[in-house]
């Protein structure tokens, strides 16, 4: 069996998902970076964007993740968001709704939120 | 029915009334506390990880950031304090008024000038009342907080913390607000959270003999701690209001329980009032029937002779 990391991902009032992974790829600051098993220790600011997170039992969880961070050590991996959602629970009507309110309203956050969301269900 | 037993059963009436609502309102802080406890228990895995990343770099990195340094000679300080917004549970916003009072105190002996934020409005009605200045203040929330009421509360610190002295900023970051120990217990107890006091924090958080890794930072330590303590901020005033909310629904639920209680003791000594005044009634109606019947028959021998 490949070597596996520990993910928890949780967010500013609850805890997402955790479980073993062999790989996740997030987006930080300064592009996009995908951790496996044995990184060195890291600690990164992320971007709001999707993170992928590929389970140990081959099946993929795609998350948006809106602001945060990224902390990788001892094989443990915490991605630390203030709100962050599985693809499953979007709910793609609402949010592709808020992408057009955001639009008309030339509001550039909540586009970008809603933006982030529908990316990420496309990406599951 | 007579005038003494007719109060007596008014009375009755009006604190029956009253317990029913005080029973109410304990039930349902009852069944709050448990809702707000487990709101607690679930913003502790992000508070923890905060913390502990926090720490890590803070520790891990040689970087001097303005808000992990001591000011040498600080001489300004904001106390954020957390009260409810309604009354009715005992003495929980007059002990975090105090606290805060006390702590306002010891900060103004050591010669630093002091910000007052204040949220829920019992804080606010006993500031304004008393004309004292405050900086910025919230209220609406204190039953039931979200993390954008945080935000909302740390955003005016954050920028607070990161003005220059000379300019309005605030060197020191204390936090007043009603620690949930238990049902039973809650304390008011306040806090320092800038500058960071790495020695507590790395306890709080880091087990005995565990040593902190290496952290490879992206992209840059100061840039991962510029992001980190604002976070770090909201972090913990969230966990603040939380457990604050977590307290107010347990002292409310044991005043209630307390007003309940009293209702009923209430409700029985006046029965019993009430009892004792319809026996003296009946008491005294038999006397005078009895009385004026025998003032009958005297009337009658009398006439018979």
């Amino acid at each position: 069996m490949a070597a596996e990391l520990h993910v928890e991902l949780v967010a500013a009032d609850r805890s997402v998902w955790s479980g073993e992974a062999t790989l996740v790829v997030a987006r930080t600051t300064s592009g996009d970076i995908g951790v496996m098993p044995g990184h060195q220790p890291l600690l990164g600011v992320l971007e709001s964007g999707p993170v992928t997170i590929r389970t140990s039992d081959g099946g993929t969880v795609v998350a948006a993740v809106h602001g945060g961070f990224i902390s990788f050590a001892d094989n443990k991996l915490s991605l630390l968001a203030e709100i962050a959602e599985l693809a499953d629970e979007i709910d793609v009507k609402r949010a592709e709704r808020a992408l057009e309110r955001a639009k008309s309203e030339a509001d550039a956050a909540s586009e970008r939120r809603a933006d982030v969301r529908l990316r990420a269900v496309a990406g599951h | 029915m007579g005038a003494q037993l007719r109060v007596y059963k008014r009375r009755i009436r009006s604190v029956t009334a009253t317990k029913k609502i005080t029973k109410a309102m304990e039930m349902i802080a009852a069944s709050r506390i448990v809702k707000a406890q487990r709101q607690v228990a679930a913003s502790t895995p992000y508070a923890t990880e905060l913390t502990r990343a926090v720490t890590a770099v803070a520790t891990g990195s040689n970087t001097k950031h303005p808000l992990t340094t001591e000011s040498e000679n600080p001489v300004r300080a904001a106390v954020v304090l957390l009260t409810s917004d309604r009354g009715l549970a005992g003495g929980y916003s007059s002990n975090a008024i105090k606290a805060a009072d006390r702590l306002t105190e010891r900060l103004r002996s050591e010669g630093k000038e002091v910000d007052h934020y204040i949220v829920g409005r019992k804080g606010v009605a006993y500031y304004n009342f008393r004309e004292r200045k405050v900086v910025e203040s919230w209220t609406g929330f204190t039953d039931s907080p979200s993390y954008a009421n945080a935000k909302a509360v740390a955003a005016p610190l954050i920028e607070a913390v990161t003005k220059e002295t000379a300019e309005g900023g605030v060197d020191e970051l204390h936090i007043v607000y009603t620690e949930f120990v238990s049902m039973m217990t809650q304390n008011a107890v306040d806090n320092r959270m800038l500058p960071l006091s790495l020695e507590k924090a790395s306890e709080e958080t880091v087990g005995k003999g565990e040593i902190l890794p290496l952290f490879d930072f992206e992209p840059s330590a100061e840039d991962v701690l510029d992001a980190l303590l604002p976070r770090y901020v909201e972090s913990r005033v969230y966990n603040a209001l939380l457990q604050a909310a977590a307290s107010e629904h347990a002292a409310r639920r044991r005043a209630m329980k307390s007003a309940t209680d009293n209702a009923g003791e209430l409700i029985t000594s006046l029965t019993r009032l009430a009892n004792a005044a319809r026996q003296a009634e009946i008491t005294q109606e038999i006397s005078e029937i009895v009385g004026g019947s025998a003032a009958l028959a005297d009337a009658n021998a009398g006439s018979d002779k």
